[in-house]
């Protein structure tokens, strides 16, 4: 159990690495990089988990009450945001990249073209 | 470079990278123990220091505000992008008729029950975005997470089958206002601190009754104009790639609508 997190954090960035590498198809490429992405959320909030803590939020809980780490859980927050309008600019390209070429496979892209 | 030569690649490289992470993964303190001291630090102290319940968000918009500004100006400036790419292909284009445009609505007709179910969503996620905004410095939430819900109230209409509608709710001057003054006023908010002698975004403004909404000084503030900021920028984003569908649709000959197999991809 104690290893789950870690795994999943590997796994996530693996299997979108290698969805970026075999791609043949920008927009499947954007989602890719989100998955690798995700990864980095994953190891990032495991890292400030604290065994049996809450939110960070002392709204309904007194301070002092055991909680995790609210650094990392900002970092991710942004993080996040960030991600999405990245992933909004990657299709964007995707898109003028068809209307140049007409196809969305790298693979059919000559180097250096228009 | 073929797709085998790629893989060929990358498995060995996949599997030094692997082999790194594992090591460095061994090196990290196990998973439930933390060992601190930042978050214990501002987890003791962050409430009485600034009056927010919501550490989270204080940490975001407060300690590590600075920061914070950098990261909403790559939002900006990625809307930018966005907006530039697609504007460029979009004069390239022939202007629509009316005709044509009538023709489009015509054929984007969404049945009664998307129509219904989007309809009754709006006046909801308008609802819920301004409570997660302005509650964002108590309660879980923020400007970030409230601008991305407010978002979802013009796309709802949007699937609604109301484009009109959605382009008449956020017109171009109102995107322009929101995310210009979403972005300034952040700046400007940490400007005002300096103008009184303090520190770049010194929170400086009475902090309140802990848990009352006017509480955590400027946090409210800045929460505001990040929601709209993001607001702003998720609508413009959302904007600029439906121009491009609905000028994708029409450029299509008729008898090839609605094909996603257009082009091997």
């Amino acid at each position: 159990m104690r290893t789950a997190p870690f795994l999943l954090a590997g796994w996530l960035f693996f299997v979108g690495l290698y969805g970026v590498v075999t791609t043949r198809n920008f927009i499947h490429m954007a989602m890719c990089l989100q998955v690798v992405q995700a990864s980095t959320y994953v190891l990032i909030l495991q890292v400030g988990y604290v065994n049996g803590g809450t939110a960070p939020i002392y709204r309904d809980v007194p301070v002092g009450t055991r909680a995790v780490d609210p650094v990392v859980q900002s970092l991710v927050l942004t993080d996040i945001v960030v991600g999405l309008t990245v992933i909004a600019l990657l299709l964007a390209l995707a898109l003028q990249a068809h209307k140049q070429t007409g196809t969305l496979n790298p693979d059919d892209l000559r180097p250096l073209e228009g | 470079m073929n797709a085998r030569a790629r893989l060929a690649l990358f498995l060995p490289a996949a599997a030094v990278a692997a082999g790194l992470l594992v090591w460095g993964f061994t090196g990290l303190p196990g998973f439930g123990r933390y060992p601190g001291p930042y978050g214990d630090v501002i987890n003791r102290h962050g409430v009485h220091q600034r009056h927010a319940t919501n550490v989270v968000n204080t940490i975001v918009f407060d300690y590590r505000g600075f920061d914070t500004v950098g990261e909403e100006f790559i939002l900006f400036a990625a809307v930018m992008g966005v907006t530039l790419l697609l504007r460029l292909q979009r004069s390239e284009e022939e202007e629509e008729t009316p005709e044509e445009e009538a023709a489009e609505r015509a054929r984007t007709q969404t049945s009664d029950a998307v129509h219904l179910a989007a309809t009754a969503m709006v006046v909801p996620s308008v609802t819920l975005g301004l409570y997660v905004v302005i509650h964002g410095h108590l309660t879980p939430g923020g400007g970030f997470q409230g601008g991305g819900v407010l978002f979802t109230a013009p796309v709802f209409l949007y699937l609604a089958g109301r484009y009109v509608d959605f382009r008449r709710l956020t017109p171009v001057s109102l995107l322009d206002f929101g995310e210009g003054a979403g972005a300034a006023g952040f700046a400007v908010i940490g400007l005002g601190a300096m103008a009184v002698g303090y520190p770049y975004l010194a929170n400086i403004i009475g902090k309140g009754v802990k848990g009352s909404v006017f509480s955590g000084g400027d946090l409210l503030l800045i929460n505001l104009c990040v929601g709209l900021e993001v607001a702003a920028g998720f609508v413009f984003i959302a904007w600029e790639f439906m121009e491009q569908t609905l000028m994708v649709r029409s450029a299509v000959p008729r008898g090839f609508e609605g094909s996603g197999r257009r082009g091997k991809g």
